[in-house]
């Protein structure tokens, strides 16, 4: 399964400066595991501990994945899988 | 530094008023590779919360689809706290993923006047910046105008 897959700006160090990158694999963790083959480091950027790192957002087409079964969330030919930074912070608690 | 418009400002400050004491949040966009902040974009804080906010992932992506065919990007990022000062918080440094933009935050604890300050945010480093906000009448060349009639004004009396 090949899809095509949006870098933004703060990991397209990793991508040497592409914008828009192709992976393979039928769920989204085997896709990251690809990037991660060709892109050193991709993979510590998206997945903490097993689970989606909560910095980043990861969605099929119009889902995000941590609704549809997370890094288990299954993708198909053509699908478009885009990745954006989560944008969330807040004064905290304690302060 | 910031450059951004008067009205901009107001409306910042009007959605961190409006959703008190819950935290703001949201975006000015620009022309792709400008700095130059346009667009005012309000978000939903999905948390709701007076302590934390993040922006709603649908609504994020649909945005980032429409900005992407505006050939646009995020040059602000703004968000509020509502009882401690406009500083960027341990949270907000540790989720600051828009290298780009100028972090803005507000502070709407006071009601007679509010804090507006705006941040760089790079590898977990915070750098304050100065904020020059362009007041409308700036872009006419009237004041300039006035200027030199009073100066002539004392000449003819002597």
């Amino acid at each position: 399964m090949s899809v095509s897959v949006s870098v933004p700006t703060i990991l397209r160090p990793v991508t040497k400066g592409e914008k828009t990158v192709t992976a393979d694999g039928g769920t989204v963790a085997e896709l990251i595991a690809d990037l991660e083959s060709r892109f050193a480091g991709m993979g510590d950027r998206l997945v903490k501990n097993g689970a989606l790192h909560r910095f980043v957002n990861i969605y099929v087409n119009d889902e995000d994945v941590r609704f549809t079964g997370g890094l288990d969330t299954t993708v198909a030919d053509g699908d478009q899988v885009t990745i954006l930074p989560a944008v969330a912070g807040g004064a905290g608690q304690g302060r | 530094m910031l450059r951004i418009g008067r009205e901009l400002v107001d409306a910042i400050v009007a959605h961190a008023r409006a959703d008190h004491p819950d935290e703001a949040c949201g975006i000015i966009a620009g022309p792709a590779g400008s700095d130059v902040a346009v667009r005012f974009v309000p978000m939903i804080n999905a948390e709701r919360s007076p302590t934390f906010y993040r922006f709603d992932s649908g609504e994020q992506l649909r945005l980032h689809r429409e900005m992407d065919r505006l050939d646009e990007e995020t040059v602000v990022v703004y968000h509020s706290h509502t009882a401690t000062e406009a500083y960027p918080s341990r949270t907000d440094i540790s989720f600051a993923g828009e290298p780009q933009a100028h972090y803005v935050l507000v502070c709407t604890r006071q009601q007679e006047s509010v804090e507006f300050r705006s941040y760089r945010i790079l590898d977990g480093l915070v750098t304050e910046e100065p904020v020059e906000v362009v007041e409308p009448e700036m872009n006419s060349a009237a004041p300039g105008v006035g200027k030199l009639d009073r100066v002539a004004a004392p000449a003819t009396d002597a």
